[in-house]
């Protein structure tokens, strides 16, 4: 990576956690959405601490999913409303730059939305998450990186496109389900009562982060353009 | 806001296709180091796309563009200094206008980008309002922000799509005395226009175009006038 690239990468990282800071605009959307999901799921079937612990990994990953597709939305249509992506374009090195700092952007809303709803879940499904925190950390950056990273190029695809709203869910959705379901799989070990980490849906996850990483790099310059 | 290494450009047998609809028809045209253009055209001919292509924000359909130095060998690799002036803004709403001006100058890589900033809103007049939130601008003053995001850089080639866009009479005698010293120091400037004014006044060459295709080429004083009076018409 070199140096502009990195120079570059974390002045726009800046700029877009500046934004979100002062606007709350992403960050409000996806917590309440999730908090909604929970909350309803919890008086709709009532789960025992057991039924908790078989399904709550699922509902966690579909509410963390749901809304990541609403924080991808916006991520390149706020930057067409001035067509600020053409001023990034061409001040910028390198415009592997741009997705590398959006992509870095909406991990951390992701990441940080997940460990804000986390005891939330633990509240209200009476499962408990702190011995095993750790470990759901690693699930959760690895998860959110993957969802985030096709869902960064998915989303600078579609800004482009008519019916760019019906568009991003359409193809966000089947192409992160293996995601879907390694996160799940790992996560539902962990909220086990006798916890254990499923290595081979780590390593499924890591696997997947890097591809779409390297995809992204190679084929980066293509999704930015008009 | 000297140019150290002027640049031109040369435009060769340009083709932009939309779907079945043609922007521009095998536009050429060879731009040299600073001279200031005027691109005139009714509205759909194709002066944007021109604009967006030189910028290298569009890629055309066929054809090719290259940059040129004084001598007119092309410049192969890093593209050269260029600042472009859209329709858009294209300064985030979100920031101040300081803001704005520090993410690029840091992004183009500036020394020291606080000092270049304040100097620039400075020069545009805004340096009252430099902690405000461009939300709260007038269209004016967001296109004094615009001009002073697109000078950041001291380009040696200006793109200016109908610059004078929401200036007062104020405005437009500063972006009028700002090209000049521009191009006098051997700055590009390939701009867009409807109708004369102070700027169209510091066009060496008028350029028509209509329907995507280029129908005018002149230096001639008295040219350079019909084709403003047709454009403003």
């Amino acid at each position: 990576m070199g140096l502009g690239l990195l120079s570059n990468t974390l002045v726009l990282l800046g700029k877009e956690l500046r934004t979100e800071l002062r606007s709350r605009e992403l960050l409000t959307t996806t917590v309440i959405f999730i908090l909604l999901v929970m909350v309803l799921f919890s008086f709709t079937f009532d789960p025992s601490s057991s039924e908790a612990r078989r399904f709550g990994a699922g509902l966690l990953w579909l509410a963390f999913l749901f809304a990541a597709s609403l924080m991808l939305q916006p991520c390149f249509l706020r930057e067409q409303t001035n067509d600020t992506l053409s001023a990034l374009r061409l001040a910028v090195s390198d415009p592997f730059a741009i997705l590398l700092a959006k992509l870095a952007a909406n991990t951390l809303f992701l990441l940080a939305t997940e460990l804000l709803m986390l005891p939330v879940f633990a509240v209200l499904y009476n499962v408990p998450v702190f011995p095993v925190f750790g470990q759901l950390l690693l699930v959760f950056f690895l998860g959110s990186l993957g969802v985030s990273v096709a869902g960064t190029a998915l989303s600078a695809i579609s800004a482009q496109a008519r019916m760019r709203e019906l568009l991003l869910p359409l193809l966000l959705l089947p192409l992160l389900t293996p995601v879907l379901v390694a996160s799940t799989q790992v996560t539902a070990g962990l909220l086990d009562v006798q916890p254990f980490v499923q290595w081979k849906g780590v390593g499924f996850l890591a696997v997947f982060d890097l591809v779409f990483l390297t995809a992204l790099w190679l084929f980066g310059e293509y999704l930015l353009e008009e | 806001m000297t140019p150290t290494d002027p640049a031109g450009i040369r435009f060769t047998h340009i083709e932009k296709r939309y779907g079945g609809l043609f922007a521009l028809r095998r536009v050429s045209l060879e731009i040299a180091a600073g001279e200031c253009v005027a691109l005139a055209g009714r509205n759909g001919s194709g002066k944007t796309t021109l604009l967006r292509i030189a910028a290298q924000l569009v890629r055309p359909s066929s054809g090719d563009v290259r940059f040129t130095r004084a001598n007119g060998q092309s410049i192969d690799g890093a593209r050269p200094r260029t600042g472009y002036v859209a329709h858009a803004t294209m300064v985030y709403d979100d920031l101040t206008a300081e803001e704005n001006l520090v993410l690029f100058a840091r992004l183009q890589g500036s020394a020291a980008p606080a000092a270049l900033a304040e100097r620039l809103l400075s020069e545009v007049g805004l340096r009252e309002r430099r902690a405000s939130l461009v939300r709260t601008f007038s269209r004016g003053m967001r296109q004094r922000v615009a001009i002073a995001r697109a000078l950041l850089q001291q380009p040696q080639i200006l793109l200016l799509d109908e610059p004078g866009t929401g200036l007062d009479a104020e405005g437009l005698l500063w972006l009028a005395g700002t090209l000049r010293e521009l191009r006098d120091a051997g700055c590009t400037v390939l701009m867009s226009l409807h109708g004369e004014s102070e700027i169209s006044a510091l066009a060496t060459r008028g350029v028509r175009l209509d329907a995507g295709s280029l129908v005018a080429d002149t230096r001639d004083g008295a040219e350079l006038h019909a084709i403003f009076a047709l454009a403003g018409a």
